[in-house]
């Protein structure tokens, strides 16, 4: 029938520009977010060092690649207010919608999980090839912005009203916001559709690998949060391109000038759609490395996951929760004191199944031959450390120690906690972890341990003291900390952060080196190099076109490890039980 | 020819065609896309010091006419639907051709609203009870827009493609969308003309 074909391709000889360009097939789609999503967090990375030069050494010029950016930025290489507000605008934009969120989602869960459940492809494949090809434009449009006239945008990756509407480069912002977040929304659809409906033969609800569920769950949260804010950046636009009221207030001053726009808007309005999409993406970015951390640690510590059941429950009232906290970012934006106890209660609610998770996690090391690979580094890394990003998120949601905190250096610190040494971290571990499923080829151990070492290292060295900075009342986003009597005493802790970022980025050399290295040259790897048990690992590496041979069919759960009585130590979910 | 391969994306887990369950998650994404517009629209009311009269500033006659327009629409499209399911490829064409041509007569309606309000020098900027009209009716506009695209695309197919055994779920597909878009209007309506 005409229908297959079209869909199944590799019966006639694809083109280079069908079989790596325009490609509907799973596998190299998730290959393209890996890489592109890859140089994007080395961007936005790129950009904070330039901001951590500034902080370290306000008013000093840029070493090396000071003279090189253009006077407006950085007359005599000493880099202006404006360009700092560009750059700290863009890194978190570029870091979270065109780094993480790409990897987690686009990278690991095009390629693994289906996988994982068994299918030949997504639901809709030419679907989630429009997905990438939305993402890359989008994101290069982002980029665009900073040859743009009036450059980037300068108003945070929050992007407030009333303040963004009046910035120059926030339209570009608005515009590429408008397609990622299309791309993102074609890929939650097709993600549920495939996880619900792709599954093979014997998986039930029940037996899907935690990696897969979190992918679901993700995918959810996608799918109904990212819509608010596609309205929201439309009604910002529309304020900015047809002259509407909807984020200004009446009698809005601007440089001691009436604002001529109709006014009657309200700024708080953008702040509670913003936060009502971004609340749930921080789980966006959380609970995907979540899942790859799990199926790390069954395979590294040769034992079934501590509490399958808590954590998928954890996951799925994590979704939901996440929902109504939003205003705990806003409790000191002028909104009603009464709302804020609501969403301290709620913030304080969903702090319990993100504790289950991680105790799960913990207690499923308890007893098990723990193997010390360099995923399983990566792994075990993301436990204590995901963990100081998560108590230190509870101060931020009692009232209370909001107060004094919020705005303060303490924020960045968990914030980061969070996502880099948790997200960034495990997605390392799925890296290092799936490599060999991606390319038949082992990632080198010892360049792997540099690696990790390096970067574990350095990753404290720069957010530590940043919870020391915050809790001594320096605010975030100045420009200038030394403009400020009080932030003396912690500016040096401004160099110690810098000094480890900078050194950060020197670690992130042999991973780059290992990666592509192995790509090409790297040991051959046995087609179950973790011994590890789920369907990912029933086909050759790297799959052929279709995936399977033959649909695998399904006997158990995901993480049968030392059965009492069976052969080996891992009893694979396709593997038929002997009567 | 069935091979393992192919054979397995016939046989949904859950029951449901993926193009069905797919369009469904789509229609949930839209329900919180247009979510977000009405409670902007509460939001922004509340807070207001004085807010206009729907019928004092909008045409009702014209807005009631075209919810007519629109309901007569999504059941054309049902019949086309049933049309196409009942494999009556004339029965089909009919009814997805007044489809599309009631879509065009919404828009058109819904140009000579824009139209006068533009002629009394009424735009986006000037109030913002404007700013809600238009971008709201304005949004909804670029669905129709859309809706009329897949709906003369399918007519187009049905030339060639009316045997195919996923033609009628693809119809179906379209109606969700259709009827989704009709009943945004349906909340619409009342919101900015009545209230």
């Amino acid at each position: 029938m005409n229908t297959h074909d079209e869909h199944h391709g590799g019966h006639h000889e694809l083109t280079f520009w069908e079989k790596y360009v325009f490609s509907v097939d799973h596998k190299v789609i998730g290959l393209q977010y890996l890489i592109t999503s890859f140089i994007f967090l080395l961007i936005g990375f790129s950009l904070m060092m330039l901001m951590r030069w500034q902080l370290a050494f306000p008013g000093h010029p840029i070493p090396l690649i000071g003279g090189l950016l253009s006077s407006s930025l950085a007359p005599n290489g000493v880099m202006t207010g404006e360009f700092y507000n560009q750059l700290g605008a863009m890194h978190g934009t570029i870091m979270v919608f065109l780094g993480i969120v790409p990897l987690a989602v686009g990278a690991f869960g095009n390629y693994i999980m289906p996988l994982q459940i068994g299918a030949p492809d997504m639901a809709f494949p030419r679907l989630n090839m429009m997905s990438y090809w939305l993402y890359l434009p989008g994101g290069l449009m982002m980029l665009s912005s900073f040859i743009m006239p009036g450059g980037p945008a300068q108003s945070g990756w929050t992007s407030y009203a009333p303040l963004a509407i009046i910035n120059p480069g926030q339209t570009v912002w608005l515009l590429s916001m408008v397609v990622i977040i299309t791309s993102s929304l074609l890929g939650a659809i097709n993600f549920l559709v495939t996880g619900l409906n792709m599954r093979a033969p014997g998986l039930s609800l029940d037996r899907l690998p935690i990696f897969v569920w979190a992918q679901l769950v993700t995918s959810v949260l996608l799918l109904l949060a990212f819509p608010p804010l596609e309205a929201a950046a439309v009604l910002q636009l529309a304020d900015r391109v047809m002259g509407t009221s909807f984020y200004l207030p009446s009698g809005l001053i601007i440089l001691g000038q009436p604002l001529k726009a109709s006014g009657g808007g309200q700024p708080l309005l953008w702040q509670h759609l913003f936060w009502f999409l971004a609340h749930p993406e921080v789980y966006v970015l959380v609970l995907p490395p979540m899942g790859i951390v799990s199926e790390i640690i069954a395979s590294g510590t040769r034992k079934p996951l501590h509490g399958y059941k808590t954590m998928v429950g954890s996951m799925i009232s994590l979704g939901i929760m996440s929902f109504i906290v939003w205003a705990h970012h806003m409790f000191l934006s002028g909104m009603s004191p009464m709302l804020g106890n609501f969403f301290l209660v709620t913030t304080m609610i969903i702090s319990v199944p993100s504790v289950a998770i991680l105790t799960c996690m913990i207690f499923s090391l308890k007893g098990g031959s723990i193997r010390f690979t360099v995923p399983m580094m990566f792994a075990l890394a993301f436990l204590p450390l995901f963990g100081i990003g998560g108590l230190t998120g509870l101060p931020l949601g009692l009232t209370t120690t909001d107060i004094y905190l919020h705005d303060t250096y303490y924020v960045i610190g968990h914030f980061h906690y969070v996502v880099v040494t948790g997200s960034i971290i495990a997605l390392f571990a799925g890296t290092y972890y799936w490599f060999p499923k991606w390319y038949g080829r082992k990632m080198d151990e010892t360049l792997g341990k540099i690696h990790f070492w390096g970067t574990v290292i350095c990753m404290n060295g720069i957010f530590f003291p940043m919870f020391i900075q915050g809790m001594a009342g320096q605010n975030r986003r100045y420009f200038d900390p030394t403009a400020a009597h009080h932030n003396i005493p912690t500016q040096p802790l401004h160099i110690v952060s810098s000094v480890f970022a900078w050194l950060l980025f020197l670690f992130q050399l042999p991973f780059i080196y290992n990666f592509f290295k192995s790509m090409w040259h790297g040991e051959i790897s046995e087609e179950n190099p973790w011994q590890a048990t789920t369907l990912e690992w029933a086909c050759p590496s790297p799959p052929p076109h279709g995936n399977f041979a033959k649909t695998p069919r399904v006997y158990r759960g995901p993480y049968e490890y030392s059965l009492p009585g069976h052969k080996t130590d891992w009893f694979p979910q396709n593997e038929e039980a002997k009567a | 020819m069935s091979t393992a391969v192919a054979a397995h994306p016939d046989a949904p887990t859950s029951g449901v065609t993926n193009a069905k369950l797919g369009i469904w998650l789509f229609l949930a994404s839209e329900v919180m896309l247009f979510g977000t517009l009405f409670t902007t629209y509460l939001v922004l009311r509340m807070g207001a010091a004085s807010w206009p009269r729907g019928w004092d500033v909008l045409n009702v006659p014209m807005g009631m006419v075209n919810t007519f327009v629109l309901i007569t629409s999504s059941v054309t499209i049902l019949l086309a639907y049933v049309k196409a399911s009942e494999k009556n490829k004339s029965g089909f064409q009919l009814y997805m051709g007044l489809t599309i041509l009631l879509s065009f007569a919404f828009l058109v309606i819904k140009g000579f609203e824009y139209g006068a309000h533009f002629a009394h020098g009424e735009f986006p900027s000037t109030s913002i009870f404007n700013a809600v009209y238009f971008t709201m009716t304005g949004l909804h506009g670029f669905h129709v827009i859309c809706g009329i695209i897949v709906n003369s695309g399918l007519l187009y197919l049905s030339g060639e493609d009316f045997e195919h055994p996923l033609f009628a779920g693809r119809v179906e597909g379209a109606g969700l969308y259709w009827h989704f878009v009709d009943i945004v209007w349906i909340f619409l309506f009342p919101a900015l003309y009545l209230l």
